[in-house]
């Protein structure tokens, strides 16, 4: 048969974000996706390299506006790994506090966008109307709806005050109901089974395969969170206390995945008034002082999967490295897997059920116009080569690996 | 004010551009059209072309590969319209600015395409809600 193409985007109104896919079609049914980044570009990595090491969780930060607490979490908890210092209790819970809520929001988020995806708009106002409660308690904790700016290297920016826990408390509990309300919805409805059930299957194998992580592998199967393989700040004693529990579920569909949010959502909640109800007293935050020579690695549990920073000191007051892997980086190739064979119109669905976050993953900005540029295996190790003898010609003497 | 701004202010249809942005001002965007503040009941809907579009709500920082795109974005559109650059990154560039991918602003971009371009600045990083809905409502109570 006769194979078509389809081009999506940049700009198209089922994408959030600029992105461009290209659908290769037989008839209705997709054969193969290629997707082209690059649109959303804007040189963190370099950008931190130029500010001081408490001025980069605001850069950080302004990765992505949705998982806004994960990139600096990670960060600060590079920069005390490579100091070897641990943040007081108070500063721990305040921060995984927030990381919480933000998971809250975030899933919700993407429970409305997914019903958007499929034209049913009806859970896209109800996911968004649940999800304002949680902002605004996140407003009435931080001081802001997003990017709220509390982690720093050493502890939390700033302290929760009572009355704003007590407010958060009612929100919880009203957003409770309501996604409570909302799981029944999706399991009682029809539509919703149709739509969802044995669409674009992840099987275990392609997730460990792909190195999926977070929502998209744990429906598939795979029981891997940082939360609890690696267990950071206060998330070690919740999990001591049984306070929460990791969902994982089998079928790797869509309709899994969302369900595994959903009930991500509501251990979250749990998790949440758990870091309430045993909020320590005492300080926030210890004093850093000069940021010795060394690296250090740092991991959070993201809303989406496993985000990781790596940071390099010199012994300055600036990092000289700093690496960023968001965990949508290893969950978008898992397209290649379950989009073939799929109609055409369930694509957009799969695409967002890894829910992909361009502006955290892409790294690279390709700068010529009207030119594909794909770069092999092959073509980067050349370039690596051509750099080696480069440096080898310019400091003027040949390395010690040349010899071997 | 002429007929035609006269008649681009009673219901403004939007199409939403995302120059390279952090996803939040986008997400507050959509915020807007949900129940809570639900700007559908000014007459305001997010539109699916530029060509049915009175106004383009442009965030984030416009790096190189983005740039080209926004301009072919901008002509597209039907004139007169308004540009509202929403954020601090599309006003001013944010933390971003000197970074070696974001050469110039937006504004400067469509400046330079189109001198006459009606620019309606909304800072914050994000923009509350409010703030964009008291935003658009200034900026057409002006035209």
């Amino acid at each position: 048969m006769k194979k078509t193409i389809l081009p999506i985007g940049p700009f198209h109104p089922l994408l959030e974000e600029p992105e461009f896919f290209t659908l290769y079609l037989e008839g209705e049914t997709v054969v193969k996706v290629d997707l082209r980044i690059g649109y959303n570009h804007r040189g963190h990595e370099k950008l931190a390299t130029g500010l001081t090491w408490d001025q980069v969780p605001f850069l950080v930060e302004r990765i992505c506006g949705i998982c806004s607490t994960s990139h600096p979490y990670a960060y600060v908890l590079a920069v005390e790994d490579l100091l070897d210092i641990k943040a007081p209790p108070r500063g721990q819970y305040i921060r995984s506090l927030i990381g919480e809520m933000e998971r809250i929001h975030s899933h919700l988020l993407w429970l409305g966008l997914a019903g958007h995806f499929i034209g049913y708009n009806t859970v896209w106002m109800w996911a968004w109307r649940y999800r304002e409660e949680i902002l605004d308690a996140c407003e009435k904790l931080t001081g802001n709806r997003n990017h709220y700016a509390m982690c720093r290297v050493g502890g939390a920016r700033r302290d929760v005050t009572q009355e704003a826990m007590d407010f958060t408390m009612q929100s919880l509990d009203s957003n409770e109901r309501s996604t409570t309300m909302f799981l029944g919805a999706i399991v009682d409805d029809p539509v919703m089974h149709k739509r969802l059930k044995g669409v674009g299957v992840l099987t275990k194998e392609d997730a460990i395969a792909y190195a999926a992580t977070g929502p998209t592998s744990r429906p598939s199967g795979v029981r891997w969170d940082v939360r609890e393989t690696d267990p950071y700040d206060a998330y070690g004693a919740s999990l001591k206390a049984k306070a929460w529990d990791v969902i994982v579920l089998e079928e790797g569909d869509v309709f899994a995945k969302a369900a595994a949010r959903v009930l991500e959502v509501l251990e979250s909640i749990k998790l949440c008034r758990w870091l309430i109800e045993n909020m320590p007293d005492g300080e926030i935050d210890v004093k850093v002082g000069n940021i010795p020579e060394g690296e250090g690695c740092g991991r959070h549990e993201a809303p989406r999967g496993e985000v990781f920073h790596y940071v390099r000191s010199d012994g300055s007051n600036k990092p000289i490295r700093h690496k960023v892997r968001a965990p949508t980086f290893t969950n978008l190739p898992t397209y290649k897997a379950s989009c073939p064979g799929e109609q055409i119109a369930d694509v957009a669905l799969i695409t967002a059920a890894i829910d992909p976050c361009y502006c955290c993953t892409e790294r690279v900005g390709v700068v010529t116009r009207n030119r594909r540029n794909t770069l092999t295996q092959d073509d980067l190790v050349k370039l690596s080569v051509e750099k080696t003898l480069e440096i080898e010609k310019k400091i003027g003497r040949r390395s010690n690996l040349a010899k071997i | 004010m002429g007929l035609k701004t006269a008649a681009l202010k009673k219901s403004i249809w939007v199409f939403h551009v995302a120059c390279s942005p952090c996803n939040n001002c986008d997400i507050e965007i959509l915020d807007l059209l949900t129940p809570r503040f639900d700007v559908e009941r000014f007459g305001i809907i997010l539109v699916g072309s530029p060509r049915h579009a009175d106004a383009l709500l442009i965030t984030g920082v416009c790096n190189r590969h983005v740039t080209p795109r926004l301009i072919e974005t901008y002509r597209a559109t039907a004139k007169p319209c308004v540009c509202f650059l929403f954020g601090a990154c599309s006003c001013q560039g944010n933390v971003f600015k000197g970074g070696y991918n974001v050469p110039r602003l937006i504004d400067e971009i469509i400046l330079e395409e189109d001198p006459n371009a009606i620019i309606v600045y909304i800072p914050g990083c994000p923009p509350k809600p409010e703030a964009m809905i008291a935003g658009v409502v200034k900026a057409l109570s002006v035209l």
